[in-house]
């Protein structure tokens, strides 16, 4: 029986897996994959499920590649960029194959909304000869899924799952084979020894000609799905994948007679015979996709093989934006250009808006801040104001490098405190690096807890071996904050909730071997400045471990109230801290404190007057 | 049929949850439905909205610039932000509620609230607007604005299905412990947009 729920499609994605019969699950947090894993968290217990929050990507592809070695169907989960942690492993793993079926979820973020990059990793799949399903939307990812897994399993390969942001992170009604996850039939037959499962240059040898042969055996296969589809009559054709499929459907509403539409939901490898038979019905093509050219260097490609007439539009001769996330007026736009090229006199219209963009009175800028009561804002805050007075002892400058996560937010005004950030755990390195080269200027870098388990110990390492003379502040709030609050290795709680051991920070650091190692607590900003200034003078490698909460789930119930009275309306708290709880309404001297308050007591801490003080306790 | 509605706000209003129970209402009433938000760094105070498609076709999840039948602004200055959404004659429904900014960086325009809803008011004059945190808060949580809003969405009959429709979603949607104060909220709503009582940016 089929029934019809409102899934999110990582949502979608993770009931597809489960109705596959997934067996174990691993993934490390990345907006925008993590719900799925949670959602499988979800069903894990009742369905027999193994999953984990893996140290990192490279971590949890390697745990997954084990259960699948064994016969298992595993799902691995990440976004982008971790694809990126995850690849040494994969490009051998393309090699190797796997038994029981291996899906690698990755998803994509153009725009980008919350990533460093915007890579494509339909691209990723052909650099790794590995095939990759492109969903439209929460429907397609849930039926995908499961074909990515039928796929996985027959030919012995892993299958990446490519979803972009607006798939992911879409709600729809989607249609449901079976109304609730069934239990897991846990069939795996365990490891069996082979040579196979050992990549040799030898192996490698005798695998590459399979493996270049499975491409094209996929390539056939996909040929003949019915998500690599053909609509309308129109000479113009129009290939995309992905959500930009449905812009273009939108887009050409109305003109269905004007153009055909290809819409590859199998993209890597591409589905030559199908594309083969779209391009001989049209006269000129047009390519819609976001991020990389990829579609229109496959349909380039087969275009020349066949010695087609046939036209290219697309993002190489400027008719789409190459980078950004696309919409329908974007897609409008692109084709009326091409279509003005061809002197063909229908336009596709705009909806016309009640307002235009132009038209809007000047906005307030919202730019993401620290919660009220973060306590990396504290730790900052401590930083800057030993910088300061190192500044003034003995004229030294301090460069600070950052990292990814909340924390990254520290190069917001006014704190302005993170001048460099590069990827995951690369912070203590970088700062390494600049140590090398400015060597007399004082080196801080800051890392958060889940991302120094990540990949932030080999950094630590390093600093030591080659004696860095660098200061690493970890910024322990006890969580993954940035992707919503998940567990990691020093939190002492798995991913159902389970203890299990937590790794003590300070305690890994130590026996790295740097030198000063101390452990503060944020509530204290006087402390904090202590250590802060401690460590930056301390002679090569130290580190200091910030231990505080963080609000997003810990609120600590207190309010903090600015007395009137003895407020002189310096406006040194508003000026220096940017907290979001504190608010100086326009036209006034004073500030007052915001509901939001979560009583950190930094701004307490550093009012000259004294004027701010903790006012009974919230209910 | 097609309905598009756009929700905006400021990370921590709840415009996820009011988008989630626009779309559970819309499937409950028959129609298929789609909704996109953001989610992620956005959330710390940032601007947040979220699209909901409601119709017979699936689409993509963003609303085309000027094709939302409807605008739910949860904060005048991201009401006045989405508007090249709206479609024309497309209508409004603002809370008159205002939430400065967290920070103001150098260059970044004043926030004076009131030129925004006077603008609104000029531009669409039989928009609806009123202070839902207010009235949230008299029900017993400012945090209720968004239901609020719903509630005075459905009474004024902009939604494409009812009112009794949306609050039975509320039911499922809302936990047990925070469900009277924002039946009180929806229902607050409702009274205060009946018919002659309402209107204009009263606050
Ligand atoms: S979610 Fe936590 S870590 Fe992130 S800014 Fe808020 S309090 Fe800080
Ligand atoms: S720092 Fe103290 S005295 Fe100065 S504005 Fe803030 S509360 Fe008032």
């Amino acid at each position: 029986m089929t029934e019809k729920k409102l899934l999110m499609g990582n949502e979608a994605i993770a009931l597809g897996a489960i109705e596959a019969g997934v067996q174990v699950v691993t993934g490390y947090p990345g907006t925008p994959s993590t719900e799925a894993l949670e959602t499988v968290v979800r069903y894990a217990d009742r369905c027999g499920i193994y999953t984990e929050w893996s140290s990192n990507e490279k971590v949890a592809l390697e745990t997954a590649v084990g259960a699948a070695y064994s016969g298992a169907k595993a799902l691995v989960t990440m976004k982008q960029v971790g694809l990126n942690v995850a690849s040494d492993p994969l490009m051998s793993l393309s090699y190797i194959g796997v038994k029981g079926a291996l899906v690698l979820l990755v998803a994509d973020d153009p725009g980008p909304h919350s990533s460093q990059t915007e890579q494509d990793t339909r691209v990723f799949g052909h650099f790794a000869n590995i095939p990759v399903l492109d969903p439209a939307n929460p429907q397609e990812a849930y039926e995908l899924t499961k074909l990515a897994f039928e796929l996985s399993h027959e030919f012995e390969v892993p299958v990446i799952l490519r979803t972009t942001t607006r798939v992911s992170h879409s709600c729809e009604d989607v249609e449901l084979a079976v109304a609730e996850p069934a239990p897991v039939e846990a069939s795996c037959e365990g490891f069996v020894k082979d040579r196979r499962w050992t990549i040799f240059p030898r192996l490698t040898t005798e695998r590459h000609p399979w493996l270049e042969n499975v491409q094209v055996q996929l390539s056939e296969r996909f040929s003949e799905l019915p998500y690599n589809s053909v609509s309308g009559s129109g000479k113009i054709g129009i290939i995309a994948s992905g959500v930009s499929a449905l812009y273009v459907k939108e887009a050409v509403k109305g003109f269905e007679g004007l153009f055909t539409l290809f819409r590859v939901g199998t993209v890597h490898p591409f589905p030559e015979q199908a594309a083969l038979s779209f391009l001989k019905g049209v006269e000129k093509l047009i390519v819609v996709e976001e991020l990389d050219p990829y579609l229109e260097e496959q349909a380039l490609q087969l275009i020349g093989k066949a010695h087609l007439p046939v036209d290219v539009y697309g993002k190489k001769n400027g008719f789409f934006p190459v980078g950004g996330e696309y919409n329908v007026d974007i897609v409008i736009d692109g084709i009326n250009k091409v279509l003005s090229k061809l002197g063909e006199p229908s336009r596709l219209s705009h909806a016309s808006p009640a307002v235009l963009r132009e038209e809007l009175p000047p906005l307030p800028v919202r730019a993401p801040t620290l919660c009220a009561g973060c306590m990396h804002r504290t730790v900052f805050y401590a930083f800057k104001q030993a910088a300061k007075q190192l500044k003034k002892d003995s004229q030294v400058e301090t460069i600070f490098s950052g990292d990814i996560g909340c924390y990254t937010l520290g190069n917001a005004f006014p704190l302005n405190m993170v001048e460099t950030c590069l990827c995951m755990g690369a912070g203590m390195s970088i700062a390494g690096g600049l140590s090398r080269t400015n060597s007399e200027v004082k080196q801080v870098a800051f890392i958060g807890d889940s991302t120094f388990f990540h990949s932030g110990i080999p950094a630590v390492i390093n600093a030591v071996y080659n004696g860095a003379d660098v200061t690493l502040a970890v910024l322990d709030n006890r969580t993954t904050a940035m992707t919503g609050h998940q567990p990691h290795p020093g939190i002492g709680v798995t991913v159902l909730g389970n203890p299990s051991k937590a790794i003590d920070i300070a305690g890994v650091i130590r026996s790295c071997g740097i030198g000063s190692v101390r452990t503060v607590e944020t509530v204290n900003l006087e402390g904090c400045i202590e250590a802060a200034k401690e460590a930056m003078e301390f002679k090569g490698p130290s580190a200091i471990v910030f231990k505080g909460n963080c609000v997003g789930i810990t609120k600590s119930g207190i309010k903090l109230t600015i007395d009137t009275e003895s407020c002189t309306g310096c406006g040194f708290c508003i000026k220096q801290l940017g907290c979001p709880a504190i608010f100086l309404p326009p036209g006034e001297e004073k500030p007052f404190i915001l509901d939001s308050c979560n009583g950190c007591g930094l701004c307490a801490q550093i009012c000259p007057s004294e004027s701010i003080s903790e006012d009974g306790v919230k209910k | 049929m097609k309905y598009d509605i756009l929700i905006a706000g400021v990370g921590g209003q709840g415009v996820v949850l009011a988008s989630r129970m626009l779309a559970l209402a819309a499937m409950k009433a028959g129609f298929r439905v789609s909704t996109a938000e953001t989610i992620g760094m956005s959330q710390r105070e940032g601007s947040v909205s979220s699209h909901i498609r409601i119709g017979d076709e699936i689409s993509g999840s963003l609303i085309p610039a000027g094709q939302a039948d409807l605008l739910i602004g949860l904060e005048p200055a991201e009401t006045v932000r989405n508007l090249p959404f709206l479609k024309k004659g497309g209508k409004i429904l603002s809370n008159s509620h205002a939430i400065a900014p967290a920070s103001k960086p150098p260059g970044s325009p004043e926030y004076a609230p009131e030129a925004l809803l006077a603008f609104l008011k000029a531009l669409i004059p039989d928009m609806l607007c009123l202070d839902f945190t207010r009235l949230a808060e008299e029900a017993g949580t400012y945090r209720a604005a968004n239901v609020a809003m719903l509630g005075a969405a459905a009474g004024a009959g902009m939604l494409p299905f009812s009112k009794e429709t949306i609050l039975s979603v509320l039911e499922t949607e809302i936990p047990e412990k925070h469900r009277a104060v924002n039946r009180a909220a929806f229902e607050g709503a409702i009274e205060k947009i009946k018919p002659g009582t309402l209107i204009g940016n009263r606050r």
